[in-house]
């Protein structure tokens, strides 16, 4: 019998290993997108000081004499906006998910669940137009500021586009809560509002605590909402009825003006390292809470 | 028995507050759709879907913005589809449940947190100037493609878990390779289920602006696009500029408006399209087998 060329086993191991680089592909892009991020803001750092990069309150790459880029006034903005997202969506997705998991009828579920999904889905570009028509204008009625676009309004609709990831994590967590729990707190007298409040999500509440923190990872990274309804004026950020320019925002509308492999240019990729470090260590807390949450059942 | 009467009224009122946060998220729901379907529908017509803009962009249709989002989104499944499959047939018919392993999965789910904008910059550092493609369809479907690699691969997976393991024991147990198991016995009763994951990432991939903003999406083009290396006008990317961007904002709102609901019907075309998909599997009891 002539042995073939490739043998079966052989076939199966190449097989294997073709998968297996599949695999890799993934860290490899994570690897690649740091790797890119670190070798176009490494040059930027090369005229401005690292110091002068974390600790300047200015943001100003044209001014004629000194330009200068203080990364605080973007960093304030952004952790503003998703504060003020927090605020609005933590609370109404806890409660809705709790709604869902322990008070809606198995027929309400059924429609509310793909609702929600469904509000995922909406681009944050609709949001972002939404936010210039419809919550713009409410926001100058009532406080009297000249076209409603300011943190406030950036805050409401990061909160719409946060909602969904809490809202159905929170619901994961809390039907992954033994039933066990439920009936013990029950058969001791406890009434079912009692069962859920003070049993159900503090049992769950890592799950939610994660889906918390992700929810927060989706905020500060969010680009087209903040774009569109936030003002995006070039000061330090002073108050909720303010303009603010986040980090996303300066890198979305400054990329576009600025000339390729300038200190500008770098400064730029030197904003999306920061973002990028500050979502890869949101991601990983939440990753590590999610873990031990699902080890300890 | 006043105890149990107290105890009465803050379970009202506690499940209340719970149905008062739901109806405010139903709410946030129907005032997205009553705005726009009703703002946009009345701007929708066969003109309007099939013709380029004219008057600098103030009349006429989106019909190269709806093409270039279709060849956009198609680049993005060329590259977003084999790689996940791949990468989810890897993780959960041959990856052992060791440390390895065990990165990667951290690794996927850290992509799919990656803000949208640093992909974006991904897009442009790697695409448009390291591979020289230039702002293109291509650069911009390959960096959408990347960044729905993470829900591609969790949904191919998902799928790959809802074949029962007899399935590939009774292979195995016939002399068949793991690689003929997986083949014959595995992926064919996958495959439609990952269909459905996957062409959930694209309509994800379809509605996305910050990724494209640099990698290729044009403002204004007359023509459309001739091959994969030109640049390319986009659904969302056209909304955005029609809203912020335009000389003349409050006349072009209508057409924003009319923009903002094709992509949605769009977006939600494709969903339907992943659950009717996932609908017949479900009749045919293979997707919980």
């Amino acid at each position: 019998m002539i042995k073939p060329f490739i043998t079966r086993k052989h076939q199966e191991k190449l097989i294997e290993w073709f998968f297996f680089l599949n695999g890799i592909v993934v860290v490899a892009i994570l690897a690649g997108i740091f790797m890119l991020l670190l070798m176009n803001a490494i040059p930027a750092f090369r005229e401005v000081s690292i110091a002068h990069f974390l600790s300047k309150p200015i943001w100003n790459p044209d001014a004629y004499d000194q330009p200068t880029y203080g990364l605080l006034p973007m960093l304030v903005s952004s952790l503003m906006v998703t504060v003020g997202s927090l605020v609005v969506a933590i609370p109404l997705g806890i409660g809705t998910a709790a709604y869902l998991s322990d008070v809606a009828s198995p027929r309400v579920r059924e429609i509310a669940k793909p609702a929600v999904e469904i509000l995922a889905g909406i681009p944050s570009v609709v949001v972002g137009f939404l936010g210039i028509v419809l919550v713009g204008p409410v926001i100058s009625k009532l406080t009297g500021t000249y076209n409603g676009l300011n943190a406030l309004n950036g805050s409401i609709l990061l909160a719409v586009m946060a909602l969904p990831t809490i809202i159905s994590l929170s619901e994961d967590a809390l039907t992954s809560v033994p039933r066990s729990y439920e009936e013990a707190s029950l058969a001791l007298g406890a009434s079912r509002w009692q069962t859920v409040i003070l049993v159900k999500i503090p049992a769950a509440a890592s799950g939610i605590l994660a889906a918390c923190m992700l929810g927060m990872g989706r905020a500060i990274g969010e680009t087209m909402t903040v774009l569109m309804a936030t003002g995006n004026a070039a000061e330090f950020p002073h108050s909720f009825l303010g303009p603010v320019k986040t980090m996303t925002s300066t890198i979305a509308i400054e990329l576009g003006e600025v000339a390729y492999y300038t200190t500008h240019f770098y400064m730029l990729f030197a904003v999306g390292l920061i973002l990028f470090i500050i979502t890869f260590i949101i991601n990983l807390i939440s990753d590590i809470i999610f873990h031990k949450h699902t080890r300890l059942q | 028995m006043k105890k149990p009467k107290r105890l009465k009224i803050t379970e009202t009122l506690g499940f209340l507050t719970l149905r008062l946060c739901m109806a405010c998220v139903a709410m946030i729901l129907i005032v997205i759709f009553y705005d726009i379907i009703t703002k946009g529908a009345g701007v929708i017509s066969w003109d309007f879907l099939t013709k380029p803009p004219v008057d600098g962009m103030t009349k006429g249709g989106i019909f190269p913005a709806i093409v270039g989002t279709f060849f956009t989104t198609i680049i993005t499944a060329l590259l977003s589809v084999p790689l996940g499959m791949g990468c989810a047939i890897y993780l959960n018919e041959y990856a052992k449940d060791d440390g390895l392993t065990r990165f990667i999965r951290m690794s996927i789910r850290n992509l799919s947190g990656v803000p949208s904008i640093v992909y974006g910059l991904f897009g442009v550092a790697l695409f448009v100037e390291a591979c020289h493609f230039g702002t293109s369809i291509l650069a911009a479907g390959s960096t959408l493609g990347l960044m729905t690699l993470p829900l591609t691969i969790t949904a191919s997976e998902e799928a790959l878990k809802t074949v029962p393991r007899a399935y590939r024991e009774g292979s195995l147990a016939l002399g068949a390779t793991k690689w003929q198991a997986i083949w014959t016995n595995v992926l064919p009763y996958a495959v439609p289920g990952m269909l459905t994951g996957t062409i959930l990432g694209l309509s994800r991939a379809a509605g996305e602006t910050a990724p494209i903003l640099f990698t290729g999406a044009a403002f204004f083009l007359p023509d459309i696009p001739n091959s994969i290396l030109s640049q390319f006008m986009a659904l969302p990317y056209h909304l955005y500029i029609m809203s912020t961007q335009h000389h003349n904002i409050e006349l072009v709102r209508p057409i924003a408006y009319g923009t903002a609901l094709v992509l949605i019907v769009l977006i939600f075309s494709m969903n339907l399209m992943a659950i009717i998909i996932r609908y017949h599997l479900r009749k045919k009891g293979i997707a919980h087998g």
